[in-house]
Order: C-alpha cells, then structure tokens, then sequence
C-alpha cells in the first residue's frame, strides 16, 4: 500500500516536470528573434535619441484639426466608431483615438483658471500619446506588450497584449483606447482604409505610435506632414535640431508634468 | 462488484465516443492538401528560405521577423541564398510574403484548415491582393 | 477524502445540479463575449474595470479574510478557532478560484494569459498579484487537505505543514496589499493615490471574509451536526467590529485630507460617488449611501455586546457588513477610480445584463467550490464526533 502511494507520488511528480519541461520548449518560441547579423534597419531610417513633438496652438484652425485627425484615422486603419453596430447608443463608448481634439480645459484640467484667455477657451486642443519618458503604462504592461524604445517611442506590440487594460488604467492622459469589438466593424465593408497598414484585433489595447512605421523608412509622421506647421516633429534629445531651437525661444506647456511622466508632446500657446 | 454491467457500459460508450473521428469518417484519411504556387512565386524559384525549411519553420521565421521589426526596430532581413548570394527582403507578412504568394487561400488557408491551426495574422494584417472582398 | 463529497443528500446534489445549471448558461454567455469582445460589458474608454474587477477586488479581501482565523489560532493558540480553522482556509480557496475566474473573464485576449509568466515583468504589479494568488490558492490546498488528513487519521499532520501555515499568514497580507497596490500606484487618478489603499483594503477585508464565513457558519449548523462553537462566532464578530470600524476610520482619514487640503483632483472622485457637486452624473449615489449607512449602523450595533453576541441579530449584521462593503469595495472602487476621467470627462458606467450573468456564474462556481469543499471538512468532522 505504501509503496504504490509513493510509486504514483515520483510517478506524478515525473510527469508534470515532463511536462513542465517540454511546454518551455514550445514557450520558446514566443521569445524568438532574427539574429541580429541577419537584420538591419532601412537605409532611410530616421532615427533620433528621444523624439519629440511641439504643437503651436496659435496656428491650430479647425480645418487643420479636422485634417490631422482625419490623416491619422485614415492612415492607420483607425475605426469609425459610429459604424459599429453594437453599441446600439453610445457608439464612442467604444472609440479607438489616436489623436484627437479637445478643450484646454480638458487637456489641462490641472491649469484651468477662472480667469483663461479667450482664445484660449476657443482653440482646439490636440491631443495625443505623451510617448512619455518615464511612461506609467510600460511599468503597469505585465507583458512587456507596451515598451519604450531607445528613441523614446512608446510603442504597443499588439501580437502580445492580453487586454487585461493596466496600462489604460495608468495613464493619466487617457491616451489609450481599447479594441471592445472587431474594429474592422468600423471600417466601411470591414475593408482597411490603408491596405499598407494593419488593422488591429479585438481585445488589444492600442494608441499613437509616434507614426514609427514612418519614421522607419525616413518620412515624418503624418500629422505633421498635413499641420501646415503646426506640428513640429523632431529629436529634442539633440541640442542643435530645429526642435530644441524652437523650445528654447518659444514658452511651452505639457500636460501633467507635476506626475512626473515627462511627457515629450509641447503646446505653445 | 454488483456495478460490473454499469463499469462496462459505462466503459464501452467511452470507447465509443472517444472513437468517433474514425467510424464517421469510416476508417480513411482525407487527402493532405499540397499549397498552390501562384505564378509569381513559380517564377521566383526560392524563397527566403530553402522550400523545406519554409515548409517546416516558417511560422518560426515570422515570429522572428515580427519581434526584429516590432520590438527591435530591425525592418530588412538579409540572407545568403542558395548560391552564396547576399539578398535583402522587408520583414512583412503583407508586403512581401502575400507580394509573391498572391493566393492566400489556396498557399496558406489550405494546410491551416486541414493541420486545424488557426493563426491570427489576418485578424490585423491584410491580404494586399484582396481589393474588391471584404476582410 | 473525495469520497465524502459524492456521498450527499438530496438536497445537497440539488444545489448542486441548481448552481451548475446557471454555471452552464453564464459559459453560454461568456461564449458570447469570447465571439464579440467584451464590448457586450457596459465598459468604456474612460471606465475600462467594471464590474468583474470590482468583483474581483472585493473577493482577494474575502481570501485574504480567512488569515483572521488562522492568525490567532496558530500564533496565539487561541483554541476556540481549532475546529473552523480549516473553513476559513476553504472559503479562501473558494474565493481565489472566484479571482482568478474574473480576472480571465476580464481580459481581451484571455487566451494569451501565460504571457504573463513567459514575459515575467517584475516591476509590474499584475505579475505579482497573478503570483501571490496561485501562491495563496496552492498554500491554502495544501494545507487545509494535509490538516484534514492527519485530522481524519487521527494523527498528528506532517511536520513540513507548519512552516507553510506561518507563511500563509505574511502571503494573506501579502495579496491584498499587492492588490491594493494595483490601484495605488498609478499617477493621476487621485481616488486611488493614496497610501492608506492597502490599510484600508486589509481593513475591510477582515470585515468582509469573517462575516462571510459566519454566515456560512450557520448555513452549516443548520444542515449538518457540526457546530462552529458559540465562542468562536462571537470572536470572529469581534473582529468585524473592529475591522469594520478600522475600515469606516481610513475613509474618513481620506475624506479629510481630500476636503481639507481642498484639491479638486482629489474631492472629485468622492464628490462624484456620493453626489456632492452640481453635476448631474450620479448612477451609484444611491448605492455608495446605501453602503455607508450599511456600515456605520453595523458599527452602532457591533460595538454593543448584548446585539453583537447575541446569535439572533449575528447574520443580519453579518449581511450589512457583507453588502456594505462590497458595494464600497467592489463598484465603489472602480467608479471613484474612473470617474471622472484623467481629461475630467464624466462618463459613467453601468454593467450589462451579460455581464451581471457571467458574473453570476462566477459567483456560482465559487459556491460550488466552497459547498464541496466545505461538505468533506463537516463530513469529515461529524465522522470523528461519531
């Protein structure tokens, strides 16, 4: 009696380290790289050691609001959400945004004053990802789904979110938009607007990527391209690009700098 | 061991039910399907990779590419071909696989509905040479 | 030991047929949000936890409230607790399996779960708590089976139990805090900054799993032979008195520093739950008052020991205690979390009818759970009597 007990105890205990074993072997796979002396980036790379964004609000005019945020819709595949047919009311429950317009003080709740310029009050704010540098979502990201890479992109890898949501839950700009359905739902015949570009799944979390599909073969991002230049796009971790020229002569803002984030998007205003 | 009817009852529907794949398709195989080439890889004669090796790893290989593209910012892969030559392709499932292998669903549906795997690259990535159907 | 929970009565292998029948129909329902996404929730963009991680954070405290017994029967010998210990330890696993349930019917790509071990990412607080609780769930079958063994056997348990008994108690602390540390960390929502989150959790966890399990105490007096003894439900209602009023005390220490320091990021959140303020957003005002006079008028009745002792008036208490701090813990939590939103955006939540009934059905595997294992414990202990 005795001895079957134990028999079956080194038998069980055998095989679940088998099995243990032999489902690392199969996990391997989802850590797999190209060596790196088989890869190389495109010869027209743009790169940079912390991009950077500064948005002149006195430029902004409703139409070039209407353009950028229409740009980057179209461009990266981002749903319509009034096309979904579920939710039958509240369709922008389930808005996906990237960037998009809001009030000063709805971008700055923290700087609204009693007393806020007129022109103010009235322009439209942009906003966007912060591609932060010291960015809460990646250290919410269990996964490592959400990271930050060495030019200061703030990017998502969608093959390996698993919607558990941390991330949005951690940003204090509510940057981040979350796939609750199929969002080829919300593309006209469920067809991508740019066939170049991906489209995303349901139960992913995604958000502005800097446009680094763009900046990965030498061009800048759409936003910018469609501001009329409103938008300046550059390395502000290069003390001679045109970027930091305009930081240094012009007085800025950012959202929520007293989080300790480190946002890299600036507002003149 | 008054159960001993139940226990073989119980036994032999098991076997029944666990059996089933075999008695309704009556003992035969279906036929393994063999992916179609469209013309534009027929006249490309390789692929990135030696045709085995595609056969067997090729899931293994884009894994790879999209972990070098995504998470390590790498976008060319540069390989030796069969004669020693140095070739550059763009790591993309889209722009360069579906460029040559223009029939989805005869190259890559065909086995994945048969091997019942049921990857989901086209759940984001799109089928360029699809213009007129919907995704 | 199984054996003990294929031999019921009746009306035991009812209830159980009962909860696996609305188990089976909630999975038809989680199929739909498996097809659709969890767009079939009232989740949204800007109040993206709702009610399964409500759920899920009020029963980690529930877990985590089976340490109440464990605690003083161990380290300070405190026998009365000897013969309900091991429920305390089966309503914890029971309520980790319930966790471990929601957090999988809360995520987008469930099927992706293991990405959380093959990517292990230490700085993130989801893979500590994803470890302490299968941490806890093992400790606590471990044990709680050993203990019955050696209880049945009549035997003294393994030696090597007892190292694992003093872990689990840290590992009970160790859950919630983590927990609450899921919601303490991050920047700019203000409801959840806030050192005293995790005090506070433990506090009105050790109210909420102890009035739990008190009323599963005399559930089990009432259909079976086992009795949890007189003495020992009346200290576990001490410690609900005192969990209870250490839980209302943190909150009025928030309230105090979000009202006197008078910073607007900070009243909004509890402005908005309790209806303060002039906006017209306010779905959960009635329940977050409903939770509050739940639990002072519990209080004014625990802190007489004539009401609290006295076992005609111990499971109504017992129940205010339980809905009271869930609706404080749970959907409180989330909603003064949420709302409004870091762009100040009022957008307000409120759960679906699939929703209710996946959650539902979590709920009901849970019972299961609890009803089978508790079933062998009281077996088990009616056989030795016997």
């Amino acid at each position: 009696m005795k001895n079957r007990r134990d028999f079956l105890k080194v038998a069980g205990a055998s095989a679940l380290g088998l099995s243990t074993l032999s489902a690392g072997n199969a996990f391997a796979i989802g850590e797999h790289f190209i060596p790196a002396d088989q890869t190389k980036k495109k010869d027209s790379v743009l790169e940079g050691t912390r991009w950077g964004m500064v948005i002149d609000t006195r430029k902004l005019t409703p139409e070039i609001v209407e353009d950028v945020t229409h740009i980057c819709r179209e461009k990266h595949n981002v749903p319509d959400c009034q096309l979904f047919e579920e939710p039958k009311k509240n369709k922008e429950h389930h808005e996906i945004k990237w960037i998009w317009e809001e009030h000063f003080h709805n971008a700055f709740p923290n700087m609204a004053a009693d007393f806020l310029a007129k022109k103010l009050e009235d322009t439209p704010f942009l906003v966007l990802c912060n591609q932060c540098e010291n960015p809460p979502c990646v250290r919410a990201c269990p996964t490592k789904a959400t990271f930050k890479r060495p030019d200061g992109i703030v990017l998502m890898d969608f093959h390996r979110c698993i919607g558990c949501r941390f991330c949005m839950a951690a940003c204090p700009y509510g940057s981040r938009s979350f796939n609750f359905q199929d969002p080829r739902n919300g593309l006209v015949d469920r067809k991508p607007t740019n066939p170049d570009f991906p489209t995303r799944m349901k139960g992913v979390v995604e958000k502005c990527n800097f446009c680094a599909e763009r900046l990965a073969v030498g061009e800048m991002p759409h936003c910018v391209e469609v501001s009329k230049g409103a938008i300046t796009f550059g390395d502000i971790g290069d003390e001679h690009s045109e970027i930091r020229l305009m930081l240094e002569e012009n007085y800025t803002i950012r959202r929520k700098v007293a989080l300790g984030t480190g946002p890299s998007v600036f507002y003149i205003v | 061991m008054n159960d001993k009817i139940k226990i073989i009852a119980g036994l032999a529907i098991f076997v029944l039910i666990f059996t089933c794949p075999f008695w309704i398709n009556g003992g035969k195989a279906k036929d393994v399907p063999k992916p179609v080439l469209s013309e534009k890889a027929l006249a490309a004669k390789t692929c990135v990779l030696p045709k085995d090796e595609m056969a067997k790893n090729h899931m293994q290989l884009l894994d790879g590419w999209r972990n070098s593209v995504v998470r390590n910012e790498q976008r060319v892969y540069i390989i030796k071909d069969a004669n020693g030559i140095e070739k550059e392709y763009d790591m993309s499932l889209s722009n360069t696989c579906l460029a040559c292998h223009t029939n989805k669903a005869e190259f890559c549906d065909k086995c994945h509905e048969y091997a019942s795997v049921n990857p989901y690259c086209w759940d984001c990535h799109v089928d360029p040479n699809v213009k007129e159907a919907s995704l | 030991m199984l054996d003990k929970a294929l031999n019921g009565s009746k009306s035991y292998w009812l209830w159980l047929a009962g909860l696996s029948a609305i188990i089976g129909l909630a999975f038809l329902v989680y199929m739909k949000q498996w097809t659709f996404g969890l767009g079939i929730t009232g989740m949204h963009r800007d109040f993206t936890w709702g009610f399964y991680i409500a759920q899920f954070t009020f029963l980690v405290g529930v877990a985590a409230g089976g340490v109440m017994l464990v605690l003083p029967y161990y380290l300070h010998d405190y026998k009365a607790f000897g013969r309900i210990t091991i429920l305390g330890e089966f309503l914890a696993i029971g309520a980790v399996v319930m966790c471990l349930l929601f957090i999988v019917a809360d995520m987008g790509q469930p099927t992706r779960a293991m990405n959380v071990i093959l990517n292990a990412t230490p700085y993130s607080m989801l893979f500590w708590d994803a470890l302490v609780l299968n941490g806890y769930l093992a400790l606590n079958l471990i044990i709680g089976w050993k203990l019955l063994e050696a209880e049945r056997n009549g035997v003294a348990a393994p030696k090597w139990v007892k190292p694992l008994i003093y872990l689990s108690i840290p590992w009970a602390f160790g859950i919630h805090t983590v927990t609450a540390f899921l919601y303490s960390g991050l920047p700019g929502r203000g409801f959840w900054l806030t050192a005293v989150l995790a005090p506070r959790f433990l506090a009105s966890a050790f109210a909420a799993g102890p009035s739990f399990l008190m009323l599963l105490c005399f559930i089990v007096r009432k259909n079976t032979n086992f009795d949890p003894g007189e003495k020992a439900m009346k200290t576990l209602m001490k410690i609900i008195t005192y969990a209870l009023i250490a839980n209302i005390f943190f909150f009025g220490c928030e309230v105090f520093t979000a009202y006197y320091s008078n910073i607007p990021e900070h009243m909004a959140h509890i402005n908005y739950l309790f209806g303060f303020g002039d906006h017209s957003h306010g779905v959960l005002v009635p329940w977050m008052w409903t939770s509050m006079i739940l639990m002072i008028t519990a209080i004014i009745f625990l802190v007489q020991p004539k009401i609290r002792n006295n076992e005609k008036y111990m499971p109504i208490l017992c129940i205010m205690v339980f809905i009271g701090t869930w609706i404080d813990k749970g959907m409180g939590m989330m909603a003064g979390g949420f709302v409004p939103s870091p762009l100040h955006h009022y957008n307000e939540y409120v759960p679906t009818v699939p929703e209710l009934m996946i959650t539902v059905g979590i709920w009901c595997v849970g019972f299961a759970v609890i009803t089978i294992l508790f079933k062998i414990a009281v077996s088990i202990k009616e056989e030795i009597r016997a």
